[in-house]
């Protein structure tokens, strides 16, 4: 399976044109949409002007066959819009991707393709900067889903969008990641080995080249292809403006629905989330809701073991304590609440930690978690 | 010393030698120095050998006008001083005394009878005073480890060395003076040492004065109590000075020995009034300090800000704004006790047994979590710069909070008093001595991984307590240690001598491992 000559052209000329689009985006004025929906020879003109006959000529240079020769031996899987396994939501983009270079498990690859064009996915988006709810919350929401066989769609960025592929992993589910880069590329480096987990167990797509480094125009570019494959986007934490509200436009856009997550009205990261929410967005608590919404109320359940709470422990001091756990997040305040003194609570909380119904979050300051086991750091070996 | 006179040697030619001890100031401590004074006839001239520095060099001038102008002569013969051992690098002006000595006694100017075992220091003025010198404690700890029993030493720093009672110590007002003493005209007294420094209680800083906080004091108690090191986070103004300033306080008062050794070294970095140190130091270097500055060295070894710190508290506020080099640079003390500062042929080793009281904020910006703005990869670079050695040696983490919200829902006595919290520290810190008694350290801090697993054996329950917890935490090698430690510092303190299911736990919470720092 191969793209085509005249796909493969335009997209070699898109990778080929990644730098001049960025040095063009610092006029504000000028609109990626726009810009990649233009036929080819007018998006040449558009970007570099007079030395239009130039970058042709060198994209008339690339010989197709040694190029696809090169994407064979990297194990890059290209797929043009008019390869039947080329995801047909995707069409509902008026500048959908000529190509989709792909990169997932040789023997796999076409079968989950056809498995992403057939059945809905959820793309999960949200902040780099999560909090420590936020991205209890996306793994719950990625484990739920992958567990309930919905692939979930990801940007593979820090925060949010990777907490969501861990989880979805950690259900056994297919994680899709579209990267802003070329599909080999894995950005942010801090994510190399999650990158290869990902294309062991699911995709890595992108629409530029292999080896294309990313760019700011890029982003944006890629949030309108996560929205475009999934049925279903649901944003977990979003500052605003941010790009995970741009996924959620172009989502909107097409006509597809939207789905938050509610968050805390006085932090920074819940007034996307929130304000999507205000305007009519599907209020997103767990998985369940996700499903209810794809194949309606009650058709599919998360298989159990379904991430829900646990019991509540059984000591009663330990129950207090969770209980003020919930209401506040420092030792002396949690310790007030449950009326027992610092070092009980502290040793208290030691415990509900190390039984997983609390985290801590990033420098202190202690929360209640779903009870559904330490979450959160580092899942596989060799990630820092 | 010793002056030998032979007359009408071998060639008619007059030549007579003299030899005084003296101490010189290396590092924080000394090293005995003999001053070889040659007098014999020839052109007049006066050659000095033996590595020499600016500042000793010089000391020729010094000499010649002092003893001129204390009625003394200065031989217009040929004068060859050695500063032995020759390979040592001499510097400052503490020769000049020994060196005017030698010059007298090598021209038969005063008897040298008097002055056999006693070693001297001082720097000479161009009037014939002695005029004060700095590191004087550590010399006379210099010449009582060389089994001196006598010290002749400036009039100004007599009561510093004094600090040291065996030895017997002269206070040398000026050359002619000790011209009369070696004549045995003048008896001087034994200098005696001031009243150590005064510890006012009421003027120490004290726990009540830090309001709520009873979380943080908890930690600051358990960190003195097991000499833990800790780090705090939190916002500016939420009083991690504030406590750390009180850390020192909590510690138990230093020991006569551990007093005399803090004195040291702030009598050989200059710092101090030659008084004893009642209090133990609290150092606080800013976080531009380069490395030099925070373990020690230069071209003239100084002690650093650790070794300033020695037996007390090193306080690094902001630690992800130090370098990098400094930081990491602290590695070796925190393990090893002391810094070696490899100079020329010599090793120098400061003591640098300190406690480190880190703080940092919660991202760089230092605004509460809704006004902040940092990205993710700028609060990403923070806490890399927190990452590292230091933090393989911090033992506890606590968080705290700006207060007013705390201190108006109730916490409106203001808590504990340190004499109580010290009296519980002590006691834990008694504990600790007889457990440890037969090892090198002195409290849990000082535990190895080897020594913790074998001064705190877990019960079989405990132990599989401590399995399940470090497979669920993920508890690396060093955390695990770090857990034990911190639970046996609170059973310590609880004056538990077996380790119950309650300490592990209050341990766990306070340990760094798993915070997610770098989670993204």
């Amino acid at each position: 399976m191969s793209a085509c000559d005249s796909c493969l052209r335009r997209s070699l000329l898109v990778g080929l044109l990644a730098r001049r689009i960025a040095g063009l985006l610092d006029r504000p004025s000028t609109r990626v949409a726009g810009l990649l929906a233009l036929p080819e020879a007018e998006l040449v003109r558009a970007v570099v002007g007079k030395r239009a006959p130039r970058v042709m000529e060198a994209v008339d240079g690339r010989d197709l066959t040694v190029e696809r020769r090169g994407f064979a031996r990297r194990g890059v899987m290209t797929v043009c819009r008019h390869a039947e396994s080329y995801p047909s939501l995707l069409n509902d983009l008026a500048d959908a991707p000529a190509v989709l270079f792909v990169v997932g498990a040789a023997s796999e690859t076409a079968a989950r393709l056809a498995r992403l064009g057939d059945e809905p996915a959820v793309a999960i988006v949200g902040t780099r900067s999560a909090s420590s709810y936020g991205r209890e919350v996306a793994h719950s929401l990625g484990r739920g889903l992958g567990a309930a066989g919905v692939p979930v769609i990801s940007g593979l960025a820090l925060g949010i969008d990777a907490t969501a592929h861990r989880g979805c992993l950690a259900g056994g589910g297919m994680p899709v990641g579209v990267l802003a880069c070329g599909p080999d590329v894995a950005y942010p480096r801090r994510h190399r080995a999650l990158h290869r987990k990902v294309c062991e167990e699911g995709l890595v797509m992108s629409e530029l080249p292999p080896g294309t480094q990313p760019f700011r125009w890029s982003f944006p570019a890629r949030n309108r292809i996560m929205a475009g494959l999934a049925q279903i986007t649901v944003v977990v934490e979003a500052a605003d403006p941010s790009g995970s509200l741009i996924t959620s436009d172009f989502a909107r856009e097409l006509g597809r629905t939207v789905g938050a997550v509610p968050g805390h009205i006085t932090s920074r990261v819940a007034r996307g989330t929130n304000g999507l929410l205000r305007d009519g967005a599907v209020p997103v608590t767990c998985a369940e809701d996700v499903l209810d919404e794809l194949f309606g109320a009650g058709a599919r359940r998360v298989p159990p073991p379904a991430p829900a709470a646990r019991a509540a422990p059984a000591d009663p001091l330990l129950r207090r304590v969770l209980d003020a756990a919930e209401r506040h997040q420092l030792v002396a305040a949690i310790a007030a609440d449950a009326g027992t003194t610092i070092p009980a609570a502290r040793a208290a909380l030691g415990r509900l930690e190390a039984e997983g119904y609390v985290a801590r979050r990033e420098l202190g300051g202690w929360e209640r978690t779903l009870g559904t086991g330490p979450v959160l750091g580092a899942a596989y070996p060799g990630e820092p | 010393m010793r002056a030998t006179a032979a007359h009408g040697s071998p060639g008619g030619r007059v030549l007579s030698l003299a030899s005084v001890t003296t101490f010189a100031l290396e590092g924080v401590s000394s090293h005995e120095v003999t001053v070889e004074v040659d007098v014999r006839r020839g052109l007049s001239a006066f050659t000095l050998v033996g590595l020499p520095d600016r500042a000793v060099r010089e000391s020729r001038e010094r000499v010649r006008a002092a003893l001129l102008n204390s009625g003394l002569d200065f031989p217009q013969k040929r004068i060859t001083v050695n500063l032995a051992p020759a390979h040592v690098r001499k510097e400052g002006p503490s020769f000049d005394l020994a060196i005017a000595v030698g010059v007298l006694a090598a021209s038969e100017q005063v008897p040298s009878e008097g002055l056999t075992g006693s070693p001297l220091c001082g720097e000479l003025s161009l009037t014939g005073e002695v005029r004060r010198v700095r590191g004087v404690l550590a010399a006379a700890v210099g010449a009582r480890g060389c089994g001196y029993r006598r010290l002749l030493v400036p009039e100004a720093n007599a009561h510093e060395a004094a600090l040291v009672g065996e030895l017997e110590v002269h206070a040398i007002p000026s050359l002619a003076r000790l011209a009369d003493l070696l004549h045995g005209r003048w008896k001087p007294e034994r200098a005696a040492a001031r009243d150590p420094v005064p510890t006012d209680v009421s003027e120490a800083p004290d726990l009540s004065d830090v309001r709520g906080q009873e979380d943080a004091k908890r930690a600051l108690e358990i960190a003195a109590a097991g000499g833990h090191n800790l780090l705090m986070i939190g916002p500016p103004g939420a009083g991690k000075t504030m406590l750390a300033r009180r850390l020192p306080g909590l510690l138990p008062p230093p020991s006569l020995e551990e007093a005399l050794e803090i004195t040291q070294m702030h009598s050989a970095a200059g710092i101090g009034d030659g008084r004893l140190a009642t209090q133990r130091p609290f150092r606080a270097p800013h976080h531009t300090v380069s490395a030099q500055g925070l373990v020690g060295g230069g071209n003239r070894p100084m002690p650093g800000e650790i070794t300033l710190a020695h037996r007390g508290v090193l306080f690094l506020d902001e630690l992800p704004e130090f370098g990098r080099a400094a930081v990491d640079a602290l590695r070796q003390p925190l393990e090893d006790g002391h810094v070696t500062i490899m100079r020329g042929q010599r090793t120098l080793d400061f003591p640098a047994n300190a406690m480190v009281f880190a703080a940092c904020n919660r991202c760089p910006c230092a605004r509460p979590p809704d006004g902040c703005s940092c990205t993710a990869s700028e609060l990403g670079r923070y806490l890399r710069r927190l990452s590292g050695p230091l933090l393989d040696r911090i033992d506890l983490v606590c968080q705290v909070e700006q207060t007013a919200a705390l201190v108006l829902v109730g916490a409106g006595e203001g808590g504990g008093r340190s004499e109580a919290a010290c009296e519980r520290v002590n006691a834990a810190r008694g504990h600790q001595r007889n457990r440890l008694r037969e090892t090198s350290a002195l409290c849990n801090g000082d535990m190895d991984g080897r020594l913790t697993r074998l001064h705190v054996p877990l019960k079989p329950s405990l132990a599989g307590q401590m399995l399940a917890a470090r497979q669920r935490l993920d508890l690396s090698g060093r955390g695990y240690d770090r857990v034990l430690r911190v639970a046996r510092t609170i059973a310590d303190l609880a004056g538990r001598d077996e380790l119950g299911p309650s300490d592990l736990d209050e341990a766990l919470s306070y340990r760094l491992d798993g915070l997610d720092l770098l989670a993204a």
